[in-house]
């Protein structure tokens, strides 16, 4: 095996140092959607995910379609009732107070998520 | 029929029948118990055959998806147009046409133009009965009722009578409950049972509704909840057909005397229950997709307990 010259030596150490500094920035940008998901409900495969979500009262959440069909969001007490939702479609709602939100979609009522909602 | 074991309205001695005063060309095949001819001229064959020994049939289109534009299908209504192509090229016009549901993808007025459009093409009576992609309007089902809602009752159920047969269009896609199913509810139960009160159980009743009447598969909804109450009311009768739509397959099943159809769309398939993640529209090769869309033609015959039921795609596999 050739012996690395000192010349190469740095570009090895700039190489490793540019990766990490790349790698530490994207990590920065991969956390920002998980922090935003926290409090978004995606409509995928006919299913709400994550079909159970905690948040503090005040929160505002943002159902998105993914789905090539329509669905809806309707609270188990008629708490909040979103239009038929088109693809990529959102609906926000803000719960103010605490307690649980049951909710189906009034299209396709086998498809059930929930909202917890603390103080 | 008692020799008609498999509950599909055409037996063989039946199907020789056909092909007899047809003369020649009707192929009739059984695929998974449904009697399919392998052309659409052989249908037409077989119904001006039907229509000499007496009786009449119909046709059921089913979950046209008017406005439907995804990679499962580009052009819903453009396969919506092939299918009346179909129907009128028929050899004999059918006495009318019943659509169980999901006429439109989205309610909205342009879709319901449309539909109304094309399928005026067939130059047929039309019966409709919602499916729940037609009430997602603002107010729930009112755009529904205001092109399709006259002589029906609660959210647009009727019944209707024609050559001595009992037509019943019933609407189970409205009120639907969390974590339930398709739903009758009470009210357009309690009419049923009024509307079926005093009829002779000899009777040939057709009932049509958008999601099947019989548990396909709960886990994605493919049922009604309080279908068996209804069914409960047909007993008695000597000869029932259940058309439904909903599934975007053909599926049947024979339970008494009760005969469970369901129609293929003539927008896009959806997977087999249980064979794929979720019940969405299903991607299938172009050449494909015209193989797995169609109509279905019911013929009904006097004399005879079954109706004779015949799927056709819009293009031979």
């Amino acid at each position: 095996m050739r012996n690395l010259t000192k010349t190469n030596r740095s570009r090895v150490w700039c190489l490793g140092l540019c990766l990490l500094v790349t790698t530490t920035a994207l990590g920065v940008i991969l956390t920002l959607p998980a922090v935003a998901a926290g409090t978004e409900v995606d409509i995928d495969n006919f299913a709400f995910t994550p079909k159970e979500l905690t948040v503090k009262a005040g929160t505002t959440i943002v159902f998105r379609n993914r789905d090539d069909i329509p669905h809806s969001v309707v609270g188990g007490k008629g708490e909040f009732h979103s239009k038929a939702l088109d693809t990529d479609d959102t609906f926000e709602f803000t719960f103010a107070k605490a307690g649980t939100y049951g909710y189906s979609c009034g299209l396709h009522p086998q498809m059930q998520g929930k909202i917890v909602v603390t103080p | 029929m008692s020799d008609n074991k498999q509950g599909t309205g055409i037996d063989r001695r039946g199907a020789l029948e056909c092909m007899i005063w047809a003369g020649t060309g009707v192929i009739w095949t059984l695929s998974g118990g449904v009697p399919k001819s392998s052309q659409l001229l052989g249908i037409g064959a077989a119904q001006a055959t039907e229509k000499a020994v007496t009786g009449f049939s119909f046709l059921q289109i089913s979950d046209s998806h008017v406005g439907f534009n995804k990679p499962a299908n580009p052009d819903a209504l453009g396969t919506l147009k092939e299918a009346i192509a179909k129907v009128n090229e028929l050899s004999v016009k059918p006495a009318f046409m019943i659509h169980t549901g999901d006429i439109t993808h989205l309610s909205k007025p342009g879709q319901f133009d449309d539909a109304e459009r094309v399928i005026g093409e067939a130059g047929l009576d039309v019966h409709y009965v919602p499916g729940e992609h037609d009430i997602i309007d603002e107010n729930d089902g009112q755009a529904y009722l205001e092109r399709h809602g006259k002589n029906t009752k609660g959210t647009g159920w009727f019944a209707f009578d024609q050559g001595g047969v009992h037509f019943i269009g019933l609407v189970n896609v409205a009120n639907l409950k969390s974590g339930g199913m398709g739903s009758l509810g009470d009210e357009q139960l309690a009419w049923l049972a009024g509307d079926l009160k005093g009829k002779p159980a000899s009777t040939p009743i057709v009932v049509f509704a958008h999601i099947p009447l019989w548990t396909v598969y709960p886990e994605w909804g493919w049922g009604t909840e309080d279908s068996a109450r209804a069914l409960a009311l047909l007993k008695r009768f000597g000869s029932v057909t259940v058309l439904n739509g909903h599934i975007h397959q053909l599926m049947q099943k024979v339970e008494g005397n009760v005969t469970f159809h369901t129609a293929m769309s003539t927008a896009f398939p959806q997977p087999a229950p249980g064979s794929a993640a979720s019940p969405g529209p299903m991607l299938v090769p172009a050449e494909k997709l015209r193989t797995l869309l169609g109509v279905t033609s019911v013929s009904v015959r006097r004399g005879k307990q079954h109706l004779a039921i015949t799927d056709t795609p819009l293009a031979a596999s």
